[in-house]
């Protein structure tokens, strides 16, 4: 297996709000994060809101430039070159399907000016050909093309919007939350879909989430963040059936399971309190104030985020193994 | 008069829009005891909300009951006096949103608003409503009340904007809480601690509970009976074992097997449930899940199925459940 995506380091400081000249005060929203994504392989994220995912997401194909670090994509180092050559084989899928698509553009133009930036086709007819078929490729058809976005439901929206990601042949996707606002029976059809069209193009996900049952279903290994750190990474079976890090536990034992008697007859870890501000993190470990085995240590050194085993990376000064 | 608290019988209700009439809910009837906590499922547009908000007395324009009757209590909701149903409002029910900086006022502290409810209903003392204000910040688990009392809602979290919001329900020692998508917007550990908070206030104070939500797993952890809704109908109702362990209706299994499982060990292939949401300007004749029904017969498109018991606390509205009664009663005493 071979890496494509490789991030090293990585991080993405916005700057605080209200800042004057002579005070420079950073918002942490991504703070030195290192990870890779093997060929084919989707690496799951997951963790509360505002932990630095979509940053991250954007930071790796350079919506967002990095403050610090390295970004490595098929053996090259592409943190500071000319991204054009890349951003056909980089995409993006969003959350919200609707926001993202402009209302006042056909399907067929939404998805064909992918197509005319980096210019795939060399006939009109290429052109339309190209449309339909990645059009029927994620469940619509030739009827579809001439509509508008607000003629569609929820799940058709995000196919229109995995359309127009997937007309440029992308290697790389980075999916952002791309199942969360679509109705429980929906988002099977597009989890599916997620999965087939790996299989069919050979693509590599990144894949952003913050219901971690999704996640676990759709990914080879999973990353957990919080406030702007990776703390634990690690296969997804490794992950949800022997995770280390305190607040990964915590994570796990917090989801409602769809099962009567497992859910109430469940231990569950309740965590005190809430995220703290990413603007003014706790010391030493970020989790620590809501950590039960916090000890002096937790508030003084930064944890390091090393692995314990074979591929199970964890950050927490508690878990040696 | 009802044994029930919660009795609903046949409610249709629509909505006239400019586009046409949208038959919101369809023949819904529930029936629900003192201290039962029921969970409502189903799509976005299912009808959940307006179910629980007709039992307020609430119908948004351009909504109307079609035909149907509401009792709470022992009272007829549906012939109540604009004035009684404030007074039903304030004293025995409660309701809390989704999203609780919607539902709280911005520009009055957390103490002012609760106090303003206490003040409206239960005491006219000042000095008592303060005491109480902070009793009830205490019992949904906010440290330092004193210090919050003084705060504005932006200035809390969002899990503390929702215990604010359960506190200030709580005020009136209501005989049942509707929780629409109580914790939706909340991350997984703030929604465990919420949903804690509402299982121990139960044991507590002895309350019901309708918890309105698309998450199964919530559900199963909190719900002794649940509704599932489809297109405006409760297609199945039962006991929340027997809803997941022995689901009848053919959109509950669908939704049972199009879920991801936290606990499963192997990756199995999910089985989504095809096609898209009724669109309920346009419902189809007939059963509303039979557009994408894996088996769906001739029947199913021309005829509403009639609920068919399964036991006691079962019953589901589906066509199959009916043939299977024929034929276990072929021989027998076919009505
Ligand atoms: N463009 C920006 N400018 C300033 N701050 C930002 C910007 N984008 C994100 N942030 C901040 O960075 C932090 C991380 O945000 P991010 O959107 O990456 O979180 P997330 O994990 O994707 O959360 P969610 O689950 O809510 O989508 C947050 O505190 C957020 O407010
Ligand atoms: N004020 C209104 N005007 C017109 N139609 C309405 C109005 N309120 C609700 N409806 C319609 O009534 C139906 C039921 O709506 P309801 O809000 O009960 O759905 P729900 O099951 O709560 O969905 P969600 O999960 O999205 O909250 C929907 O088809 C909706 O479009
Ligand atoms: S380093 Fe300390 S505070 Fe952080 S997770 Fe480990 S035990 Fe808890
Ligand atoms: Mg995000
Ligand atoms: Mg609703």
């Amino acid at each position: 297996m071979s890496k494509l995506v490789e991030v090293k380091n990585l991080k993405q400081y916005f700057p605080a709000p209200g800042n004057s000249l002579f005070s420079k005060r950073y918002l942490k929203a991504v703070d030195d994060v290192s990870f890779y994504i093997n060929k084919g392989e989707t690496l799951g994220l997951v963790g509360e809101s505002g932990c630095g995912k979509t940053t991250t997401g954007k930071t790796v194909i350079r919506l967002y430039e990095p403050t610090a670090g390295k970004i490595i994509y098929n053996g090259e180092d592409i943190t500071k070159v000319n991204m054009l050559p890349y951003r056909r084989k980089m995409q993006i899928v969003f959350q919200d399907p609707y926001a993202s698509l402009d209302p006042r553009m056909t399907v067929a133009d939404i998805v064909g000016e992918a197509i005319d930036i980096h210019k795939l086709a060399k006939s009109k007819k290429e052109r339309k050909e190209r449309i339909i078929s990645i059009l029927e490729r994620v469940g619509l058809n030739s009827e579809h093309a001439n509509r508008y976005p607000h003629e569609f439901s929820g799940g058709q929206r995000q196919r229109i919007g995995i359309a127009r990601s997937l007309a440029v042949n992308p290697e790389f996707v980075v999916c952002d939350e791309p199942v969360s606002a679509l109705d429980v029976s929906i988002q099977a059809q597009i989890i599916n879909m997620f999965e087939e069209l790996q299989e069919e193009m050979g693509l590599t996900y990144l894949f952003i989430a913050h219901d971690l049952s999704v996640v676990k279903h759709i990914s080879n290994r999973i990353g957990v963040m919080y406030l702007g750190k990776l703390v634990e990474l690690a296969s997804s079976y490794e992950l949800t059936f022997h995770s280390l890090h305190p607040y990964t536990q915590s994570l796990i034992s917090a989801i409602p399971i769809p099962d009567p008697q497992v859910s109430r007859t469940r231990q569950r870890i309740v965590l005190e309190g809430d995220v703290p501000s990413p603007l003014d993190p706790p010391s030493g470990c970020r989790f620590r104030t809501r950590c039960r085995y916090a000890t002096k240590i937790c508030a003084e050194q930064e944890p390091e985020f090393k692995e314990v085993d074979n591929g199970h990376f964890v950050a927490c000064h508690h878990v040696t193994k | 008069m009802s044994e029930y608290l919660v009795d609903i019988r046949n409610l249709r209700l629509s909505f006239f829009t400019p586009a046409g009439e949208v038959k919101a809910l369809n023949d819904v009837s529930i029936q629900m005891k003192q201290g039962e906590v029921l969970g409502i499922v189903g799509e976005s547009g299912s009808g959940k909300s307006v179910t629980a908000y007709s039992l307020m007395g609430l119908v948004p324009e351009p909504g109307r009951i079609i035909s149907g009757t509401i009792d709470f209590n022992g009272h007829r909701v549906t012939e109540m006096t604009e004035k009684q149903l404030r007074e039903m409002r304030g004293n025995e029910i409660s309701i809390i949103f989704q999203d609780p900086m919607t539902s709280l006022n911005p520009v009055y502290t957390i103490g002012n608003q609760i106090e303003e409810v206490i003040l409206l209903h239960t005491t006219k003392d000042r000095k008592a409503a303060r005491e109480r204000a902070l009793e009830l910040l205490n019992l949904v688990g906010i440290n330092e009340p004193h210090k919050r009392l003084r705060q504005y809602p932006h200035e809390l979290s969002g899990g503390m904007r929702q215990r604010v919001m359960i506190a200030i329900a709580l005020a009136c020692e209501p005989k049942l809480l509707i929780a629409d998508e109580p914790t939706t917007a909340l991350d997984v550990t703030i929604q465990a601690q919420i949903l804690e908070l509402m299982n121990d206030l139960r044991k507590k104070i002895g309350m019901s509970i309708i918890m309105i939500t698309h998450d199964l797993g919530v559900v199963a952890s909190m719900c002794e009976k649940i509704a599932v809704m489809y297109a405006g109908k409760i297609v199945e109702y039962g006991t929340a074992e027997e809803i997941f362990y022995n689901p009848q209706h053919e959109y509950t299994k669908g939704l049972l097997m199009s879920i991801p499982k936290l606990n499963a060990t192997e990756h199995e292939k999910l089985i989504p449930i095809e096609g898209t949401p009724v669109d309920m300007l346009m419902p189809p004749q007939g059963c509303p899940f039979a557009p994408r029904c894996n088996s769906c017969m001739k029947i199913c498109l021309r005829e509403m199925p009639p609920y068919t018991d399964i036991n006691a606390d079962h019953y589901s509205a589906c066509w199959l459940l009916q043939k299977e009664a024929y034929e276990s009663l072929k021989g027998g005493v076919a009505q």
